[in-house]
Order: C-alpha cells, then sequence, then structure tokens
C-alpha cells in the first residue's frame, strides 16, 4: 500500500457530514419557497394506445389550480437524451403505463392530489408488448421496422471453425429483472421564472447540465439555471428522470408564474421513473479437453421500454463486458435493446455491465456441471493477464489484476476448504444446505470508446479572495463522497491542508460543464482534470511568488498580487491520453483506457425446509488503483454489494400489463440490516499511470460479482443451478420438485 | 370533529414545549417539518417501511409518518436537531463522522436516533444485536457495515469511559 500523502490516500472526514449529522443539510423537499405551488402528473393507466379525451371534472372546483398539457410546451415537446424520442407530456399517442399526460399545480400539498383525480381520462386501447419475445417478433411496431432501439456485433478470431474442433460444447441462458435504485430520497424538483424570464430549477439530480440542455428544447430562447439540491441516493436512476421532472416543473412555473414544488411520492417514484434493464443473455462456449476457451458466442437482449433514452449506452457496456475478465481466441457478441411498452429502463450502478457478467459467471457453473471441471481452476486457466487481448482487439497494457483479487479473496474467504467442509455436510441430515460460490469480473471505468473525447468535459480550481482554494466541477455529491475526494485530490497537488479547499455547489452558473456525474468517472477522470488545473496554479503563482504558499495569509497576499494580472480560476478539459485508441465504427480497440477488476465469495445456507436463503458471509477483493479515501472507498464496496446482493435474492420487481405493481417498500424487498451479511472488504492498490495519484473509477465495480457469486453458491447447496434472478426460495422449491420428479 | 381539530395539542420537542394548533389527524412528521420547521426529520415512504422518519417519542424509536400529532399530546418528542450540543456533536454522530457512515445522508437522522436509543439504554456491542435493534431503517448507500461500526464503536468508547 502506498503511503498516504498530506490529504490522499487518508480517511478524512466527509466534507459533507457534518451538515448531514446534524440534520441541517438541504435536500429539496427541506427548501422553504415561500408562495409556492405543489405539482403533480396526471398519468396513462394503460399500456398502449391513443388518447381519446381529457376533461376535467366541471363539478370540481379548478378556480385555484393550475393546469398544463401539451399545448402549453412553448419549445418541442421532448426529453432530449441521446435522442429526442420521449415526449414531456404524451401529445396523443401513449407508449407506457404512467406515462405523463397533464400537469396539475395547486397551493394547498394534499388538495393537489385530490384534484388530479378530478382529471378523466378516456382512451383507445391497444394490445401492448410486454416481452422481448414479443417486441422481437413484433407483436406491434413500436420503434421503427424491427422494435431494435440499437444493436451491436463485436467479432474476433474465427467462431465457427473453433466449434468444429471443441471438446465440449456448453449452452446457457440467463435472466436478470428490473431493479428499482430505491434511494431513500424520492425524485423531486422545484423551479421558478426570474424576473428576466429566466427559468431556475433545483432538485434531487446527478446531472445538472443534462437537465440544462433538456430544458433549452423544452423552453427556447430562455436562460436555464439548474442548480443541485443535497441529494438522497442516485445510483444511476437520478441521471436522465430529473430531466423530465425539471420540464414539468419549470412548464407549471411558466404557466402559474409561481414557484413550483414537484416530489413525488414513494409509489409514484417507483412506478414511474427508470430500472435497470432487464436481460436475456445466452452463451454458446467451445472449450478444450482441460477448459481453456477457444470459443464464446453470446446473444443479449436488453429490454429498454418505450423510449430510447440511455439503452443505446447501457448495451453498450453491457456488450463490451459480456465475455467476463477472460482471453479468448474467438468471440461473437450480438446484442440488442428492444423497445416495450413499459416505462424506459435507464442508467443503474453498473450500466448494462452487471446483466452481462451475471449471464458470463453463471455460465461458468454450467460448464463445470457439465464437463466436471472446477469453476476456480477455470477460472485460472483462462483470466486476463497483463498483454491479453479482449474481444475487441485491446491489448491489456497495465493494472491487470484479475489473478490477484482472485487468488486473494480465495485465500482470505478459505475458498476452497470451506466448500469441502460444505460438501460433507450437505451429504449429512441437518436444517440447511451450506454453499460457497466465486465470481471474478471487471469494469471499465469511465465513458466508454471515444465518450470522453465526446464530453470534452471541464472543471476548474479557483484561488479566492478569503485565501481559500475553490472547485469548481459540475460533478455531484449524492452520496459516494465526490466532493471529499476532489478537495483531497486538489488539496494533494496543491499540498495544501484540506481545510483551505472548498468545493462548490454544482450550479451551471457558477460551475463549468464537467459531463454527467455517471460511469465511475467522477474521480478518475474529474479528479485528473482538477489535478491539471491546480498545477496550473500552482505553476502561475509560483512564477509570480517563487514559491506557493500553504496558509490563508499567504494564499490571501498571493492571491491579491494575481488579481491585477489576470483571472485567478484555471480551468483544464479532458485530454484523451494517445496510447488509447477506438474505432467507434468497427467497435474495435481501447474500450476503456483500463478496468478495475474484483473478485468476491459468498458464503450462504438454504433452509431445507423453508427454502429461505441466509447470506452467512462475504468476501471481496478488489482492486481500486489507489484508495483516495480508503474508508469511501469501503463504502462504495459495501454499499454497491449489498445493492447487488438484493438484486440477487429479494428484489422482485413485478410487471402487470407494463406496470410495476409492487412499488412500495412494502412488497419491493431491498436488503435490512439484519439481511446484509457482514463483509470483509479487501482493497488491492495496484496504481492506473493515467489516474490521479494512480487512482481507478470505483463506484459501479462492487454491482457485478455478487449475484452470480449468489448462484454459485446456491448451486453448491442445493445442486440447483438457477439462472433467472431473483433466486426467490420458490424457485428453489419448484427446481427441486422438478429434479424429485424427473429421477 | 371541528372542534377536536381546533384544540390546542401540546408537547415537548427537543426539550422545548411547542403548542400546534391545526387538524388533529396531520402528521407527526408534517407538523415538525412544516409548523415547527425542524427538517431534519425526512420521508422516504410515508408508510412506515424506511424508518428515515424515525423521531423519539417518550426515548422510543417511532415512525413520525404514521403518527397523527392528535398522539403526541403530552409527550416527549426528540428530533436529530437534538442531539449535537452546540458546536459539537453527540457521540454517536462523532463515530458516523469517523467512519463515513452517512453518505447520501436521507437515512441518517432516523438511524442516529434508533441508534441512539440504543446506546442510551446501555444495548450490548453485539454487531449482530444492534443489526436486529436496526432493522427497521433501511439504507440503500452504505450496504450497513459502516453503521454498524460506528454504533458498536460508541457503544464500546462509553463502556470504556
Ligand atoms: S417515511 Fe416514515 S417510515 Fe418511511
Ligand atoms: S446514506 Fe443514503 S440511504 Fe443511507
Amino acid at each position: 500500500m502506498p503511503k498516504p500523502g498530506i490529504a490522499v490516500g487518508r480517511s478524512v472526514p466527509r466534507v459533507d457530514a457534518d451538515a448531514k449529522l446534524r440534520g441541517v443539510a438541504k435536500y429539496i423537499d427541506d427548501l422553504r419557497l415561500p408562495g409556492c405551488l405543489y405539482g403533480v402528473t396526471v398519468r396513462s393507466t394503460i399500456a398502449f394506445g391513443t388518447i381519446r379525451k381529457v376533461e376535467l371534472d366541471p363539478c370540481w372546483p379548478w378556480k385555484d389550480a393550475v393546469v398544463a398539457g401539451p399545448k402549453d410546451i412553448p419549445g418541442e415537446n421532448c426529453v432530449a437524451v441521446i435522442e429526442a424520442d420521449q415526449p414531456l407530456l404524451a401529445p396523443g399517442r401513449v407508449m407506457h403505463p404512467m406515462e405523463p399526460l397533464l400537469l396539475v399545480a395547486h397551493p394547498d400539498r394534499n388538495r393537489v392530489w385530490e384534484s388530479s383525480k378530478h382529471v378523466q381520462v378516456s382512451y383507445d386501447e391497444r394490445d401492448p408488448v410486454l416481452t422481448v419475445s414479443e417486441s422481437l417478433a413484433r407483436k406491434q411496431l413500436l420503434r421503427g421496422t424491427d422494435n431494435v432501439f440499437k444493436q451491436y456485433l463485436i467479432e474476433k478470431g474465427d467462431v465457427a471453425t473453433a466449434f468444429a474442433g471443441a471438446a465440449h460444447i456448453v449452452e446457457g441462458e440467463y435472466r436478470t429483472p428490473h431493479q428499482e435504485h430505491a434511494y431513500i430520497e424520492p425524485n423531486g424538483m422545484a423551479a421558478w421564472v426570474e424576473a428576466d424570464g429566466a427559468i431556475v430549477v433545483v432538485g434531487s439530480m446527478q446531472c445538472p447540465y443534462y437537465v440544462q440542455k433538456a430544458l433549452k428544447r423544452i423552453f427556447p430562447g430562455r436562460d436555464i439555471r439548474v442548480i443541485q439540491a443535497v441529494t438522497g441516493g442516485a445510483f444511476g436512476g437520478k441521471e436522465d428522470y430529473p430531466s423530465m421532472l425539471a420540464g414539468h416543473a419549470a412548464l407549471l412555473a411558466l404557466k402559474s408564474r409561481k414557484p413550483v414544488k414537484m416530489l413525488y411520492d414513494r409509489s409514484e417514484d417507483m412506478a414511474s421513473t427508470t430500472k435497470r434493464h432487464p436481460s436475456v443473455v445466452r452463451h454458446r462456449t467451445a472449450l478444450s479437453k482441460e477448459g481453456r476457451l477457444l470459443a464464446q458466442d453470446i446473444d443479449v437482449v436488453f429490454d429498454g421500454g418505450a423510449y430510447l433514452t440511455l439503452s443505446p449506452v447501457v448495451l453498450s457496456r453491457g456488450t463490451l463486458h459480456a465475455t467476463g475478465p477472460y482471453e479468448c481466441p474467438n468471440v461473437r457478441v450480438r446484442s440488442r435493446a428492444v423497445a416495450t411498452n413499459s416505462p424506459p429502463n435507464g442508467a443503474f450502478r453498473g450500466f448494462g455491465a452487471p446483466q452481462t457478467l451475471f449471464a458470463a459467471e453463471a455460465h461458468w457453473e454450467k460448464i463445470a456441471a457439465e464437463t466436471g471441471l472446477d469453476p476456480l481452476k477455470l477460472r485460472r486457466l483462462n483470466l486476463v493477464r497483463e498483454g491479453s487481448v479482449l474481444a475487441t482487439g485491446q491489448v491489456l497494457k497495465e493494472s491487470v489484476s484479475a489473478a490477484q483479487a482472485l487468488e486473494r479473496v480465495v485465500a482470505r474467504s478459505s475458498y476452497e476448504k470451506t466448500r469441502r467442509t460444505h460438501a460433507v455436510c450437505n451429504r449429512k441430515p441437518g436444517k440447511v444446505w451450506k454453499g460457497i460460490g466465486l465470481a471474478l469480473v471487471h469494469h471499465g471505468p469511465g465513458f466508454t470508446g471515444s465518450g470522453e473525447v465526446m464530453l470534452a468535459s471541464r472543471a476548474a480550481v479557483a484561488l479566492e479572495r478569503d485565501g481559500r482554494i475553490a472547485v469548481l466541477s459540475a460533478t455531484t455529491e449524492m452520496g459516494q463522497g465526490e466532493a471529499t475526494v476532489l478537495a483531497q485530490i486538489t488539496a494533494e497537488t496543491l499540498g495544501l491542508d484540506l481545510s483551505l479547499v472548498r468545493v462548490e455547489t454544482p450550479d451551471t452558473a457558477k460551475v463549468p460543464n464537467s459531463g454527467p456525474t455517471v460511469a465511475s468517472r467522477t474521480t478518475m477522470i474529474i479528479g485528473g482534470i482538477l489535478m491539471k488545473a491546480a498545477l496550473k496554479l500552482k505553476e502561475r503563482v509560483v512564477q509570480e511568488l517563487g514559491s506557493f504558499p500553504t496558509t490563508t495569509k499567504g494564499l490571501k497576499e498571493a492571491g491579491r498580487k494575481l488579481a491585477s494580472k489576470g483571472p485567478l480560476t484555471f480551468e483544464e478539459e479532458y485530454r484523451k491520453p494517445p496510447e488509447v485508441v477506438w474505432d467507434e465504427a468497427a467497435y474495435k480497440g481501447d474500450a476503456y483506457g483500463v478496468y478495475g477488476y474484483e473478485a468476491v465469495t459468498v458464503d450462504l445456507s438454504v433452509d431445507r425446509t423453508t427454502y429461505e436463503v441466509k447470506l452467512r458471509a462475504v468476501h471481496t477483493s478488489t482492486d481500486v488503483g489507489r484508495a483516495i479515501h480508503p474508508e469511501l472507498v469501503r463504502g462504495q464496496i459495501a454499499g454497491g454489494t449489498v445493492q447487488a446482493l438484493g438484486w440477487a435474492l429479494t428484489e422482485n420487481a413485478v410487471f402487470q400489463r407494463g406496470r410495476m405493481s409492487n412499488s412500495q417498500f412494502t412488497n419491493y424487498v431491498i436488503p435490512t440490516f439484519s439481511d446484509a451479511p457482514p463483509i470483509d472488504l479487501d482493497i488491492i492498490e495496484n496504481p492506473y499511470s493515467r489516474g490521479p495519484y494512480g487512482a481507478k473509477g470505483i463506484g459501479e465495480l462492487p454491482h457485478n460479482a455478487p449475484a452470480p457469486a449468489v448462484v454459485a453458491a446456491v448451486r453448491q447447496a442445493t445442486g440447483l443451478l438457477i439462472g433467472d434472478l431473483p433466486v426467490l426460495p420458490e424457485k428453489i422449491c419448484h427446481g427441486l420438485l422438478a429434479r424429485r420428479k424427473a429421477s | 370533529m371541528k372542534r377536536e381539530a381546533s384544540r390546542a395539542i401540546s408537547f415537548v420537542v427537543n426539550g422545548a414545549e411547542r403548542t400546534y394548533k391545526g387538524p388533529a389527524f396531520k402528521r407527526l412528521i408534517d407538523v415538525l417539518r412544516e409548523d415547527f420547521g425542524l427538517t431534519g426529520t425526512k420521508e422516504g415512504c410515508g408508510e412506515g417501511e424506511c424508518g428515515a422518519c424515525t423521531v423519539l417519542l417518550d426515548g422510543k424509536p417511532a415512525a413520525s409518518c404514521l403518527v397523527p400529532v392528535s398522539q403526541v399530546h403530552g409527550r416527549k418528542v426528540e428530533t436529530v436537531e437534538s442531539l449535537a450540543r452546540g458546536e459539537s456533536l453527540n457521540p454517536l454522530q462523532r463515530s458516523f463522522l469517523e467512519e463515513a457512515a452517512a453518505q447520501c445522508g436521507i437515512c441518517t437522522p432516523g438511524i442516529l436516533l434508533t441508534a441512539w436509543s440504543w446506546v442510551k439504554a446501555g444495548g450490548s456491542a453485539d454487531p449482530e444485536a444492534v443489526r436486529k435493534h436496526l432493522s427497521g431503517n433501511l439504507c440503500r448507500c452504505t450496504g450497513y457495515q459502516s453503521i454498524v461500526d460506528a454504533v458498536v464503536k460508541t457503544v464500546k468508547k462509553r463502556r470504556a469511559a
């Protein structure tokens, strides 16, 4: 482990902790807006069809209410993300349940709900497309000529020939469901119109500049200012949806000429905002006699929901991670994201990779079952090392820790010994069966391919009059610790005590466009840009004064001396490392500059009567490049791991006619203090030469391995390979019954 | 009904006597946040499932989204705002700070109060027992580990002192 610096490598108190612990941090619901109205959304009750009529109940007192519909939109009726196919308010055609149709605002928070119930909508309903198979079979055309939003193909070597010469051929199909982000703070937004006509929105969000971009098309010709409120969790769920909500709040504000607050309740948030894309992934694998990979033929289908939103990029990441962290000479990955009549699916921690890595890792269990080879040995034989070539032709040049992560987790969890003792215990009578399972994954931090080049993110540091350094970036704190980590990197670069650095609120009027806070890119990409900006500032000061002061007094003086000679804000833009080369058209090259690696073991028991799964212990070994803040890194890994365990075991989003029917914490069950196991968190620091102080992004990696490790453990416990998440007790029950019948 | 609605409801909030006049069935969380400006108490679900709205009612954790204000007449309510003494955080808050146990922070006020009731009542330092006591409070960010560590640490420190 490298030695800690003045700020980097130290678990300093989080810069946002004090306010949060005192209960004085201002989330959007805590913001006082005198004279504000409360806005609610009238939503479609059907999955697919056209609106025949919208009527306001003539017996209801509408005089205090303000109603806004598609006709009130001054610009384009769209929420622009990658495309602009999703309307802000459905103008005639309904594409999914819970689609926004109309907005109502009222000064009374309770009356507004009642008012919205007095809007009567009648429809001409059509038979909806509810599954990916119905979509691929073109039951109805929802998008283009084939219902496919986006497709990719990666090819390496000669797959057909490799299958002809294989000792083993193993096929499998794996399915993952919707997953709800379940941030504890639901989506919320406030908007008002300034005297000069500018629109201001404040709210819970990940990407202020995404919101601004979307609003510019809805309200052309107006200045748009977007400010992030303290945000109560996001995990991808506040990446694109806040643009919709901001559009709604701003439209009501414009029509009513009053500030408007829109706060979703839990049920509305769960039923109408984005989810993790459900997936169906098929593997066909050719192996040599001893288990070396000869060919991987992989077919991926994601359910995109009704509009395109972020599906192309989610699919892209899923496609690029589909082989797992293994080297195989012949690969074909074909992937498609298709349209269905359900709310659009979107970003969720891992962004497509957890789905395809689930399939890749669970498939090792299938291979082990059919070949009699050991899953650990199979991984040891095939994992990527320095110099390995991925499916896109990318050569892994540095910081490749797959083997290290695997061996460390195997040792720390006594995986092999535990597996043997569990096997013995399972043969004897008892109340439970036990199993330990393993998974090994990778994750590319930062935008895929040329994404970072296209974003051209900017960030700045400024020497302020009070002798402090301000970090100016649009990346958002949503709990992950972004503000603390960016302050640490800046302080370290300048050789300053952390108390001399402050982080500006993400506000489009105050900070440059640093791109979205997604894709595990903040520490690595924005941290890297800030490092460069800080070095510029330092250079400038040293040039003028001969040295860089490290006290408030000294900095104040430096500021005074330099102020007359130009601005004291130093902004930098992302620059691509020259060795990273990506060909978007051919889908070949360095999809990511580097990868993080993680190996996980899950030890669990299955009750022999109720088939209830109880987690006994979880071990993680994770390569993060460099832990800028070890405690925050551990927090990311523990948090991501438990979210993934929920996805694997209990989070069962039930969709009926395209609508989530269990949109409550009562029946959409996320892990509690008692469900979550103690986790042994082992951090590996294998630095990346292009990351600030060696850091690689870490936010999403922990969501990839736990679910397949659960499936592997359940297989040891019960002998069943359940490749269809979540692993509910009833699935184990049915599997055992089927097996008994067959024998 | 009318008369009921206008009767004053008095209770002690964070050590101070407060009086509320208004609908008797208004939820305690709304009274705290809207009438008294104590926005430290958070709403995550409004149906008693997440624990974000937890306050201490006569020293015991209660979901303030399920409690009509009429039920607290004459009782004692403590919210997150009562924990720190001026500048200095209370020992549990300090452990949360050291263990980075607040991430997004929306669950934190509720969890602090549930955990504080455990610490004050002399609860044990056994992580399993702490988890059980806190199992009515959801957190989606931390995976719970840092919070359990912070509570265990506080209990141990208190014992040592
Ligand atoms: S808001 Fe009261 S329990 Fe969730
Ligand atoms: S810290 Fe975000 S929900 Fe607990």
